[in-house]
C-alpha cells in the first residue's frame, strides 16, 4: 500500500463513525492491537517529550526503510501512536520526512483532543519527522 | 425538587450541551460555575460603576468603593471574622498564600526556623513555603497522611518544635476531599505556641466556617471556586498578624504618606492591597456568598449529602477502583472523589467521559507530592457542587462504568 493509500484508509475508517465516542473506541482497539513493546526499551531516551501520558517510541532501519514500535500507559494515546506508525512504518526516511502529516488534521483529531493532548500529538509527529530526517 | 430546579436555572451553564449531550459539570473543585446574580453584579460594576476605588470624590467612585467595601463586610460575616479590617483582598487563594509567605516570612521566619506543611496540600500551599524556606534558610517539615488520606495528627506533638513558626493545612484537601480535623490541629499547635494557616480553597464551598471559633491565625480562599468572579481572593488574618507583618508590594492605596525619602503605610487591610484591585470582581463576592449560603442550607444541602453518599457507595462497588481519601464516616467526606481504576488510565477515562458530556479532571491535580505518596502518576477526580443532581450523579457512575468497559 502506498503512503497515500494508507493515509486515505485511515481517513475512510474514521469517517465510518459519526460519534466521537465511537472514533475513540476505534482508537482504543488500535491501541490494544499494537504489538507488545520490549519492556527493557522503556527508557528515558525513547520517551516522547511533551506528552501528558508516557509514550515510548523505538525504531529500526531495515533495507532503507524505517520500522517503528511504540507503547503508552494510556490506551487512547497508544491508539494514536499506533495509528501514526501504522501509516509510516515500512516507509523510507525520505518519504516520511517529505510528508505533511495533513491527514491527521483531516480526521479531526486536533479538534477532539484536549490542548495538552494536541501538544502530545504534535510531539509524536515531530519525533517521527526528526527520526526520518536523521536517517535520510 | 422544585427548589433545585430554581437553583439550577440560576446557573446558565448547567443548561449547556457538549457534543450534543447535556453537560454534566463535575470539575467544581477546579472552579465553580457562576450564577446569574454574580454575572449581573460583575457586569453592573463594569458598565455602571467603573471607577477606581478609594480615591476620587466623584459619585461613581464613591459607589464603586462602597460596593467594594460591602464585599469586605460580607466576607467577614460569612467566615465569622471579628472585623472586616481582617479581610485582605487578593487575586486568589494562591496570591493570598504567597502574601502570607512573603510578609509573615519576612517578619517572623529566620534561618533554622521551621514551617510545617501537610502532605496533602496543593502546590499553592506548598511552593510558597518552599520558596520562603530556601530564601531564609528555614526547614520545611511535613505532616504526613496515612493510607486512607487522613492526616496523622497524632504525630503533631513531635513535629511541632519550638522552632515551628507556622503550620499550614487545608481544611479540605482538593484531592482527598476529607474534612481535616483543623479544630484539633489549631488547638494542638497553639498549645505549642505555633500559629496556624488554614487554606479554605475547598472547605469554603462545602460547609460553614467560623474563623473565630476555629481560632486559626490565617484563612485563605479563592472567589472563583465559590461562585464569584475569577481573580478574586481572600486572606483573613487575625488583626495582630496584619499589624505585625510588613507589606510586600508598594504603590497605590497602601500608603499613608509618601515623602521622597520614604513612606508610611496605611493601616491593615489596605497596606496589603497595593495597586488597583479587581474593582469589578470583588463586589461579586456578595451575591456569590449569598448563593453559597442558599446552597449550603435546607433541601439543597440534604440533596448534596445524598449525592455524596450515593457516589461514595457506587464507586466502592466498582472492581479495581481505588479511592483516595477514604472517610471513616460519610460526613467526613465532601463530594470530591479522586481515584484510579486498574486497567484504565485516568487520562483515557477523562477523555471518554468528556465525550459522554461529563467534565472531570485528570492528572496530578496540582498536588504532585501527594501523587508520589500514593505511588500513582495521576488520578481521576469528580468534584460535585450542591447544584449537581442525583440524576447527574447516576449518569456519571453509568458513564464511568461504560468507559471502564471500553478500556479494559
Amino acid at each position: 500500500m502506498t503512503l497515500q493509500d494508507a493515509k486515505q484508509a485511515v481517513v475512510d475508517d474514521f469517517s465510518l463513525y459519526d460519534e466521537w465516542l465511537d472514533k475513540y473506541e476505534y482508537l482504543i482497539e488500535l491501541g490494544k492491537s499494537l504489538e507488545p513493546f520490549d519492556e527493557t526499551h522503556k527508557t528515558e531516551d525513547r520517551l516522547i517529550k511533551g506528552c501528558q501520558s508516557r509514550v515510548w517510541l523505538d525504531w529500526k532501519l531495515v533495507d532503507g526503510k524505517l520500522y517503528f514500535t511504540a507503547d503508552s500507559d494510556a490506551i487512547i494515546t497508544k491508539g494514536i501512536i499506533s495509528l501514526l506508525i501504522g501509516v509510516y512504518s515500512g516507509r523510507t526516511p525520505a518519504e516520511i520526512a517529505g510528508d505533511d502529516f495533513g491527514f491527521v488534521r483531516e480526521i479531526g483529531l486536533h479538534e477532539n483532543l484536549s490542548p495538552t493532548r494536541v501538544g502530545g500529538l504534535r510531539s509524536m509527529i515531530e519525533t517521527l519527522q526528526r527520526i526520518a530526517r536523521e536517517n535520510a | 425538587m422544585k427548589n433545585m430546579e430554581n437553583i439550577r436555572a440560576q446557573f446558565p451553564q448547567l443548561q449547556e450541551k457538549v457534543y450534543g449531550k447535556a453537560l454534566v459539570y463535575l470539575d467544581n473543585a477546579a472552579t465553580s460555575l457562576r450564577p446569574r446574580s454574580v454575572v449581573d453584579c460583575w457586569q453592573e460594576m463594569a458598565f455602571r460603576y467603573n471607577a477606581n476605588v478609594h480615591r476620587a470624590v466623584h459619585k461613581t467612585a464613591v459607589e464603586a468603593t462602597l460596593r467594594y467595601e460591602q464585599a469586605r463586610k460580607a466576607v467577614a460575616e460569612h467566615i465569622g471574622a471579628a472585623s472586616e479590617k481582617e479581610i485582605v483582598f487578593t487575586s486568589g487563594d494562591t496570591a493570598a498564600l504567597n502574601l502570607v509567605a512573603r510578609c509573615f516570612g519576612e517578619a517572623f521566619v529566620g534561618a533554622g526556623d521551621e514551617i510545617l506543611v501537610a502532605q496533602s496540600e496543593h502546590h499553592s500551599n506548598l511552593v510558597p513555603w518552599q520558596m520562603l524556606c530556601a530564601q531564609k534558610g528555614a526547614v520545611l517539615r511535613c505532616l504526613p497522611v496515612d493510607e486512607n488520606g487522613r492526616l496523622q495528627t497524632e504525630l503533631l506533638p513531635q513535629l511541632l518544635s519550638a522552632r515551628t513558626k507556622l503550620l499550614c493545612v487545608a481544611d479540605v484537601s482538593n484531592v482527598l476531599g476529607l474534612r481535616n480535623p483543623v479544630q484539633e490541629i489549631v488547638r494542638t499547635a497553639h498549645e505549642k505556641g505555633c500559629p496556624v494557616l488554614v487554606d479554605g480553597a475547598q472547605g469554603i464551598v462545602h460547609g460553614s466556617i467560623d474563623v473565630q471559633a476555629l481560632d486559626c491565625d490565617f484563612y485563605t480562599f479563592s472567589g472563583h471556586k465559590v461562585y464569584a468572579a475569577p481573580g478574586t481572593g481572600v486572606l483573613y488574618a487575625k488583626r495582630k498578624w496584619l499589624e505585625a507583618m510588613p507589606p510586600f508590594m508598594g504603590g497605590g492605596e497602601m500608603i499613608e504618606s509618601v515623602a521622597w525619602k520614604g513612606a508610611t503605610y496605611a493601616a491593615p487591610p489596605y497596606k496589603f492591597e497595593a495597586g488597583t484591585p479587581n474593582i469589578a470582581g470583588v463586589p461579586t463576592l456578595v451575591p456569590a456568598l449569598e448563593m453559597a449560603q442558599t446552597l449550603g442550607a435546607g433541601e439543597i444541602a440534604l440533596q448534596a449529602d445524598a449525592v455524596r453518599d450515593f457516589v461514595l457507595e457506587a464507586l466502592r462497588e466498582i472492581p479495581g477502583l481505588r479511592l483516595f481519601g477514604v472517610p471513616s464516616e460519610k460526613t467526613e467526606k465532601v463530594p470530591i472523589f479522586s481515584f484510579t481504576v486498574e486497567g484504565a488510565h485516568h487520562e483515557d477515562l477523562a477523555l471518554l467521559l468528556d465525550k459522554m458530556g461529563v467534565a472531570v479532571r485528570s492528572g496530578q491535580m496540582c498536588a504532585e507530592p501527594l501523587m508520589t505518596r500514593f505511588g500513582v502518576t495521576g488520578m481521576l477526580r469528580a468534584s460535585f457542587a450542591p447544584y449537581n443532581t442525583m440524576q447527574e450523579a447516576e449518569y456519571f457512575v453509568a458513564s464511568l462504568k461504560k468507559a471502564i468497559d471500553m478500556l479494559r
